[in-house]
């Protein structure tokens, strides 16, 4: 299927996650939370969220625990740079592929 | 009512008529007088519209694009390297779908620096996305500024109306004002349906990836290519709509030429002259003269030049033995761009008629009419013979 259906005959979007395409296929390095870490997953309250704010691609949920999507996570790493509790550590993604 | 005004008036009039709402422009020689007078309409108040100073053709088109799409109704005019400066931006216009009219008054580009007429300008901005139409009288300065707008907001394409500097720019001439009245029939308003709303954020034509994808409404959006793929569609349909546009007019206001060329006895013409603007009429007094030569020659001037209305003019020279292409402008490194496209165009038919190309009034180097006459009788008698069938014939030329 195309794009014919598509209405627009320029390019535009809507904020949200998504809009830049699947840009989780750009991901070299994977951003994963440490629940023992991360403030709302070890206090269960709704606090901090710096990384639901700071995630240029809205990628991560503003829940309890912040689940981050990596359909879209492009691996930029500035969630991990903005948590307050280094909550997050930037793992190599051959290391998941390896895996399976 | 008929008035005598100068080419730039009639272009002020026109967009004032069109009630454009918002007017960018830098002044360059020699379209200052143009926006001078949108700028003398605006501040008596004459004319209901913005006039936004700015300190280059950059930041002109740029205020036009904004404007735009914002949902106002945009125009901006300039010459030569001013238009150059725009090129960036003249892109994005086209990219960006918008019915900027622009108005060129054309100038020969520098280096050397040089003030006087020929094409290159526009030319030069050819395969930017934006719709050409080349015109050769004021009464047609006027008329076509007025329907540009409708073109332009028809197909969501910017247009450019070229006229020649000072020949037709500073030059004044009796011209039929067309009535506020009936060009706010043949104009509707601009109300497009998408434009800023600061309810309703969106990204506009920000980095568009390689392949489609979702958006976040699940549909499935276009990529760049697609995009650009749409472009090209609708600039091959707005062929078909600036005939339209063209029949509409004539409807109201009871005059146009064809929509695509304006032919000059042509009929029974063995050989037919092309050339566009205002030398297409310079080109009509030699046609006369061959004639009384017993030489069946005719001409065309193109008016539509992108999208190329190739079938039209297909249709128009290919009876002819011998098509002489004269042209004010050249792709540096081959030979004059509508020559070529000509020649194209013609190339699919069964009965090929010889093309030749002469360049002329380069930098506003002055065209005699004898010497049109001689390249033409030149061109008729000695037929595929001829040198300028391999090379360029340069007339006027003092090397
Ligand atoms: S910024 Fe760090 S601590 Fe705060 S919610 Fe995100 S992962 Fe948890
Ligand atoms: S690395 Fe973090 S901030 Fe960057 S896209 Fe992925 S989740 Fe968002």
């Amino acid at each position: 299927m195309g794009t014919r259906k598509c209405n627009q005959i320029t390019s535009t979007g809507e904020p949200g996650p998504g809009d830049g395409g699947k840009t989780g296929s750009w991901r070299v390095l994977r951003p994963v939370i440490d629940p023992n870490v991360c403030i709302p997953a070890r206090k269960n309250i709704n606090a901090c969220f710096i990384c639901w704010l700071y995630c240029p691609d809205c990628t991560i949920t503003r829940t309890i625990p912040p689940v981050i999507d990596y359909e879209y996570c492009k691996g930029c790493g500035i969630c991990a740079e903005e948590c307050p509790t280094k909550a997050i550590t930037m793992v190599e993604e051959s290391k998941f592929s390896s895996k399976g | 009512m008929y008035i005598i005004e100068s080419g730039n008036v009639a272009a002020a009039i026109g967009v004032k008529l069109a009630r454009a709402q918002v007017i960018a422009a830098y002044p360059i020689t020699p379209q200052t007088p143009l926006t001078e007078k949108l700028s003398e309409f605006i501040e008596s108040g004459t004319m209901k519209a913005a006039y936004i100073p700015v300190e280059s053709e950059h930041s002109a088109l740029a205020v036009c694009i904004a404007a735009s799409t914002a949902g106002a109704r945009a125009f901006t005019a300039t010459s030569a390297n001013g238009l150059l400066y725009m090129h960036e931006q003249l892109h994005w216009a086209a990219g960006a779908r918008l019915p900027i009219v622009m108005c060129v008054v054309n100038r020969g580009v520098g280096a050397p620096w040089t003030v006087w007429n020929d094409h290159q300008d526009s030319i030069s901005q050819r395969d930017t996305g934006w719709i050409q139409i080349y015109v050769n009288d004021h009464q047609e300065i006027i008329d076509t500024t007025i329907k540009a707008f409708r073109i332009a907001q028809e197909v969501n394409i910017p247009v450019m109306v070229c006229y020649d500097g000072y020949i037709l720019s500073h030059s004044h001439m009796p011209f039929d004002l067309p009535d506020q009245k009936l060009v706010d029939r043949f104009l509707p308003p601009y109300n497009p349906e998408d434009c800023l709303d600061p309810k309703n954020p969106t990204n506009l034509n920000s980095v568009t990836l390689p392949d489609v994808r979702m958006n976040i409404r699940g549909e499935l959006a276009h990529g760049y290519m697609e995009l650009r793929y749409l472009l090209q569609e609708d600039l091959r349909r707005s062929i078909q709509v600036v005939a339209d546009v063209e029949k509409h007019y004539k409807e109201i206001f009871n005059r146009g030429e064809g929509p695509y060329l304006e032919e000059y006895r042509c009929k029974d013409a063995s050989f037919i002259a092309v050339s566009m603007g205002s030398l297409s009429f310079q080109l009509r007094v030699a046609v006369d003269a061959l004639r009384k030569e017993g030489i069946k020659v005719g001409v065309i001037g193109i008016r539509l030049y992108r999208p190329f209305p190739d079938k039209a003019i297909v249709k128009a020279l290919s009876k002819a033995d011998g098509v002489i292409v004269f042209e004010k402008a050249i792709s540096y490194g081959y030979m004059g761009t509508l020559c070529s496209e000509i020649a194209s165009a013609l190339y699919k038919n069964a009965k090929t008629p010889f093309v030749h190309n002469y360049i002329l009034g380069i930098g506003g180097r002055n065209i005699r009419t004898e010497d049109l006459v001689d390249a033409l009788r030149n061109s008729c008698t000695k037929g595929k013979n001829t040198d300028s069938a391999d090379t360029l014939g340069w007339i006027g030329l003092k090397i």
